[in-house]
């Protein structure tokens, strides 16, 4: 069993089928891509996978835990977005959404918050728990924006990050949540090349390190290409192509859906 | 940290010695009757507008229907303490109505928190209404005439120790993880949703717990005015609860605990201009709001503004 499969998924708004028998599957460890043209449904797959939206048909099927012995499929399809979190599925936003007006700290401590185990009586009276949680939670926070280079910046707004360290605050963020599965919603959007190339470094490393299955929605195909092992192109909410990344590069009807037909009178 | 550390110590020690100089000022007749009814007044205002507070500044849901849980609690802690006219009826009344209006507050909050923004200040506002007439419907309320000779326990100590309680333990909820996911809510409801926050139990719960102060604050006026009737409880009541928090600021404890002190001694001192008294007041609200439109504290607590002296708020936890 994969960590994720995707079988003929679908979901149609009214008249209109925005993704039409989908199907997908991620093995552990895997780095894979989700391409296509604008309006092509990639986010609506991502808001399916991530319990915004509720499948009109089809299943998500995920693999739960890390121990051989511990491990469960799940059906995410119809749960909560923090229900599904939960089962360990991550994601960061197309136009970015982090608690503009806390602190940099602060989003990554909230993500935090579904590994908390005290309760709302130890938040009134503060017993002890309180201050070891807090404590620990303080420093697991820190580790991880040090990785980011954030730490410094701690107990600044998260607003008045510039927008490259946003986007990584981003990740730091959903990494808060020790997923095992991370989406990222268009990782590089904004960046300059130069930006792009620090942030494909950042992903590799971040996988290698944190164990992860990364798929990520992209429209730079400097970083599609160079990092992911397995490219999915959406077209009009199907599936038309998947593969490596030299297979998509030179198939047929990939180039078509970005190019659109060749003409042959012209 | 440790619950007694040296702030801890200090803020008790300094809550205690305010305690006792008001208590001097009473004993000596220099704080005279009427203005122990505005002292009265400001440590209610205090625990409405706090727990408002955590539901509308904190949590982000905006709610006109507070003065509906506080008749709750006023009803409640009213009959109860009539029907044990003692201290511990008293408590005892205190306790539930604070409950009976956190269950309200929860059986309310389920369907209503669905909706936001004004959708959800129009529901509240209807829910208040309808407790408002329900009251006023009951036999064991007394209907319209109201209830009347309610046995009078709060005096100046149990209203201190209950707004201080209520202040400190608000403040320590809205500081705790649990507080972190409320306002993460106001922050952006989808960010926190995909965070792995529950956002409908985080708002039920920070609805409950306003509702729970609220009631205590309902339980302390109605043993201390020993007269209660439906009308008191009405749209306006729970607007003047909203005016103390947005004067404040949403998203400060401080600032509610300010607001609710200087609108209480803005009305008092204005009782001299008796004609013109509600023109005086509603100027000065709008002054305020064009100089501070954040409210007088906007989201800032007084421990921001002595941050440098005491480290920040990361190393205090350590």
């Amino acid at each position: 069993m994969p960590l994720l499969k995707v079988e003929k998924l679908t979901k149609s708004f009214g008249g209109l089928t925005a993704v039409s028998n989908v199907n997908m599957s991620i093995e552990k460890g895997e780095l894979v891509g989700l391409i296509g043209p604008n309006g092509a449904g990639k986010t609506t797959v991502f808001n399916l996978l991530t319990g915004v939206y509720v499948p009109s048909s089809g299943n998500i099927l995920f693999e739960k835990g890390t121990v051989e012995e511990e491990k469960k499929i799940i059906e995410l399809g119809g749960l909560k977005p923090y229900n599904v979190t939960k089962q360990g599925l991550a994601r960061t936003f197309q136009n970015i959404r982090l608690f503009k007006d806390l602190t940099v700290l602060d989003n990554v401590r909230i993500a935090m918050h579904q590994n908390v185990h005290y309760g709302m009586f130890t938040s009134f009276f503060r017993f002890n728990k309180f201050y070891q949680e807090e404590k620990q939670m303080l420093s697991e926070a820190e580790k991880l924006l040090d990785i980011f280079h954030l730490k410094d910046k701690k107990d600044e707004l998260a607003k008045n990050l510039p927008y490259g360290e946003q986007r990584h605050l981003e990740i730091a963020r959903a990494l808060a949540t020790r997923p095992s599965l991370l989406l990222l919603d268009e990782p590089a959007a904004g960046m300059n090349p130069k930006e792009t190339a620090a942030l494909t470094e950042l992903i590799k490393w971040i996988r290698k390190e944190f164990d992860l299955t990364i798929l990520l929605i992209e429209h730079d195909m400097s970083l599609v290409m160079k990092i992911c092992e397995r490219i999915y192109v959406l077209d009009y909410g199907m599936l038309i192509a998947s593969g490596k990344p030299e297979e998509i590069r030179s198939n047929k009807r990939v180039i078509e859906a970005y190019l659109g037909e060749e003409n042959s009178n012209a | 940290m440790k619950a007694l550390s040296k702030r801890n110590l200090m803020i008790l020690g300094g809550l205690l010695l305010f305690y006792a100089a008001v208590q001097v000022l009473i004993i000596t007749g220099i704080l005279n009757p009427f203005y122990e009814i505005t002292l009265a007044t400001i440590c209610i205002n205090i625990i409405l507008a706090v727990s408002l507070n955590l539901v509308t500044g904190f949590t982000g849901q905006f709610s006109l229907g507070h003065a509906g849980f506080m008749s709750i609690g006023a009803y409640v802690g009213a009959i109860i303490n009539m029907q044990m006219n003692s201290m511990t009826g008293f408590l005892a009344g205190i306790f539930a109505g604070a409950l009976a209006a956190a269950v309200v507050g929860i059986l309310i909050g389920i369907p209503t928190l669905r909706l936001k923004g004004d959708y959800l200040a129009i529901a509240t506002l209807g829910m208040a209404e309808i407790i408002r007439v329900v009251f006023l419907n009951l036999e064991i309320t007394n209907g319209a005439a109201g209830l009347n000779g309610i046995p009078r326990f709060t005096n100046w100590t149990w209203l201190f120790l209950f707004t201080a309680a209520a202040v400190i333990l608000i403040n320590n909820f809205i500081r705790s993880s649990q507080g972190r996911a409320c306002i993460s809510i106001r922050e952006d409801e989808i960010a926190a949703e995909s965070m792995g926050i529950n956002t409908t139990k985080y708002k039920v719960m920070a609805f409950a717990v306003g509702a729970f102060f609220a009631g205590i604050a309902g339980a302390l006026y109605s043993s201390y005015f020993y007269f209660l009737k439906p009308g008191l409880f009405g749209f306006l009541k729970s607007i003047d609860i909203l005016v103390i928090v947005v004067l404040g600021g949403m998203g400060s404890v401080t600032g509610s605990v300010i607001a609710a002190v200087l609108l209480a001694l803005i009305t008092t001192f204005l009782q001299a201009f008796t004609e013109i008294r509600m023109i005086l007041y509603a100027a000065l609200l709008v002054i305020i709001m064009i100089f501070r439109p954040k409210g007088i504290m906007g989201t800032k607590e007084i421990t921001d503004m002595f941050r440098f002296r005491f480290g920040n708020k990361e190393e205090r936890l350590q």
